[in-house]
């Protein structure tokens, strides 16, 4: 039962991570004893819901539907493994699938490597070079003890002929697929010079329905490669929107389990939860403010759907649109000031933008007869939005200096876009022979994947913040 | 299908009452009351039920028992069995052959106070979710004015959108996007 939860805990990074690296990485190391003294109140009620968390391990296929040129070829060498390591997830596989679905790089298959160094001693550049291969990852996972692992990598420059990265760290069974995202973030950094998302979560709702039984709606949390899944809220009852807190340890969402709309937020680690709004009429659309403090959200308490803001902390509202059309899907800008919002003021949905404070609305998007769903990105200057005409939604990017529209998809019902946090892909909710899965996009509409989900229709995902 | 459109000329003081100024939306007057014209000159038969995607519109039921009896909504013979009202895409407007069907609903809650029911608004897949929950809002709103108008009292009649969330039809047709843009009316007894 305590290993079920220590799992449990490390899954979601709670439990301290013991963390060995050569260099960079500060070590941490903190007790059992410590954590359940400190926090024993939480782990008693983590104990009590332990039961209710299914933890799936695979259920995925990744799809890439469009590949893009210029992509850097790179070899994920099989790392050398010492002692029992059955059972384990491969690391290396998990740092090539990573690298494989930015985009950007192209790993090349296993059986296809000309030569399985694993020390950088057993390193032949040359060899390398006339394969043309750019840069080689290389490492190794040992076992220290039962359920204590070391894993190394190095990162090489092969025309150079020089080592970029290499970094050991400490890790256990249950947070080794996490271990090996954030070794993959730390390559994809080095050669991009951009900020890797593959250590970071994604939220996402799933819904079963059948002919003549009860629908079954679920608000699951996974890793970016759509492992470690845990359901966040299981019910009868439709769930939507979930938005992340900006420190990403809570989700806001819609549920209709008591039969009308309300907001709430939930921790994703203690699950304790929090109803928000449970206004007559439409509680919707919630997102949460940079700084963490403000909701925006819809409501339809005086009649028609508006956009306002919900302070956290005073737990005031205030009315951001008061217009006679339809005003929801609200998206902060950056900075906190403004929100970006569709509306049906003109007669079809479009896209506008408002001060956070209310006041003149500005239109901004003016191509086709129906935007909507939009999100500003964390650095402020490009709009993702779905774009429709006739019976096909696409997903559209704006820049919002310019004003250039870009579609990046092709439908026919593609939904709900998401920035990654680094900016890099959109993730969004497409249809694969009528089924509801997720898709991502690069920004530039170069590369396109589907993440196939083994069960039910996927929809609304949304992609988490970066881990602190 | 017994998903029907009622009309009969027992109905058109019911269509009449019905087009009041509660159902008129910004700059639709006029066309509403032009349909509304063409609808009495038929005379008692239903004309112009196709809307523009060809696919609304259905059998007249004649002689259906027109009764505000508290158990008349559970009778399959009543005006008041139908209880599903259906809309254009990204459109909250009631067509004509709906008013006079609200209308009798209407008058069912006016004569029975100790009744409530609850207006179920959804929408079809298309477009986004949000938008959707508002628009599905936005037509069970339209139902309630009409409603009210009868005189009902405003506690008697509660609103739930759900969207695109709970689809009756499965399918991702053109078909399937028509039975899921509604209204339903949804009895309980206070």
């Amino acid at each position: 039962m305590r290993n079920k939860l220590i799992n449990y805990l490390n899954l979601l990074n709670l439990y301290p991570m013991n963390l060995n690296p050569l260099k960079n990485l500060k070590q941490k190391t903190v007790s059992v004893k410590f954590w359940l003294n400190q926090f024993g109140l939480r782990v008693i009620l983590l104990l009590a819901l332990a039961f209710s968390f299914s933890v799936s391990q695979a259920a995925l296929l990744v799809e890439i539907t469009k590949g893009a040129d210029g992509a850097v070829p790179i070899a994920v060498v099989p790392f050398e493994l010492t002692g029992n390591t059955a059972g384990l997830p491969n690391v290396s596989d998990i740092i090539a699938a990573d690298l494989k679905r930015s985009g950007k790089f192209s790993p090349i298959e296993k059986n296809k490597l000309i030569a399985t160094p694993k020390d950088l001693e057993e390193v032949n550049y040359k060899l390398w070079r006339i394969a043309g291969i750019d840069h080689l990852v290389i490492g190794k996972l040992k076992v220290i003890k039962p359920d204590q692992y070391e894993v190394s990598f190095r990162l090489v420059d092969v025309f150079k002929g020089v080592q970029l990265l290499g970094q050991q760290f400490v890790a256990n069974g249950s947070n080794l697929r996490s271990i090996s995202h954030r070794i993959s973030d730390l390559i994809y950094e080095e050669i991009t010079g951009q900020k890797g998302a593959f250590n970071t979560h994604i939220a996402y709702v799933t819904a079963v329905r059948k002919q003549g039984v009860q629908p079954s709606y679920k608000l699951q949390v996974a890793d970016t490669d759509g492992f470690n899944s845990i359901t966040i809220l299981n019910s009868s009852q439709p769930i939507m929107s979930p938005s992340w807190s900006p420190d990403g340890s809570k989700l806001a969402y819609v549920s209709f389990e008591k039969r009308k709309a309300e907001i709430y937020i939930q921790n994703i680690f203690s699950q304790q939860r929090t109803k928000v709004t449970s206004f007559a009429g439409i509680n919707g659309a919630p997102v949460w403010s940079p700084d963490g403090k403000k909701l925006a959200l819809t409501l339809s308490k005086k009649g028609n759907p508006d956009i306002y803001v919900f302070n956290l902390e005073d737990k005031k509202l205030r009315q951001v649109t008061k217009h006679w059309g339809i005003d929801t899907e609200p998206s902060w800008t950056p900075d906190g000031r403004e929100i970006v919002f569709t509306s049906s003021r003109s007669g079809k949905p479009q896209i506008y933008r408002v001060s956070a404070n209310g006041g003149s609305t500005k239109r901004l998007t003016f191509d086709g007869p129906y935007n909507a769903s939009p999100e500003v990105s964390s650095d402020g200057r490009t709009l993702v939005f779905i774009q429709g005409e006739g019976n096909i939604f696409k997903i559209a990017s704006m820049d919002l200096q310019s004003g250039f529209v870009q579609v990046l998809t092709d439908g026919p019902l593609d939904e709900s876009p998401s920035f990654s946090p680094n900016g890099s892909m959109i993730l969004y909710a497409s249809t694969d022979k009528f089924k509801g899965v997720l898709a991502a996009v690069s920004t530039d509409g170069r590369f396109k994947q589907k993440l196939v989900l083994s069960e039910g229709d996927v929809r609304e995902p949304t992609w988490g913040p970066f881990r602190k | 299908m017994k998903l029907t459109k009622i009309v009969s000329a027992l109905m058109l003081a019911g269509l009449l009452a019905a087009c009041s100024p509660e159902n008129v939306k910004d700059g639709d007057a006029t066309s509403n009351n032009e349909s509304q014209t063409e609808n009495q000159n038929a005379d008692g038969v239903q004309t112009g039920g196709l809307s523009q995607d060809g696919l609304q519109g259905g059998t007249a039921l004649e002689g259906a028992v027109v009764s505000y009896e508290k158990g008349a909504i559970n009778d399959a013979n009543n005006v008041l069995a139908e209880k599903v009202i259906y809309f254009d895409f990204d459109s909250d407007q009631i067509s004509e052959d709906y008013q006079e069907l609200i209308a009798h609903h209407g008058k069912y809650l006016a004569a029975n106070p100790d009744m409530s029911v609850r207006l179920e608004g959804h929408a079809d897949e298309r477009g986004s979710r949000e938008y959707n929950v508002a628009l599905a809002h936005r037509r069970a709103q339209s139902v309630r004015r009409l409603v009210l108008f009868q005189g009902v009292n405003a506690e008697q009649v509660s609103i739930i959108s759900y969207g695109e969330e709970k689809p009756v039809a499965l399918g991702h047709d053109e078909e399937s996007w028509r039975l899921n843009r509604r209204v339903e009316l949804v009895y309980e007894a206070r």
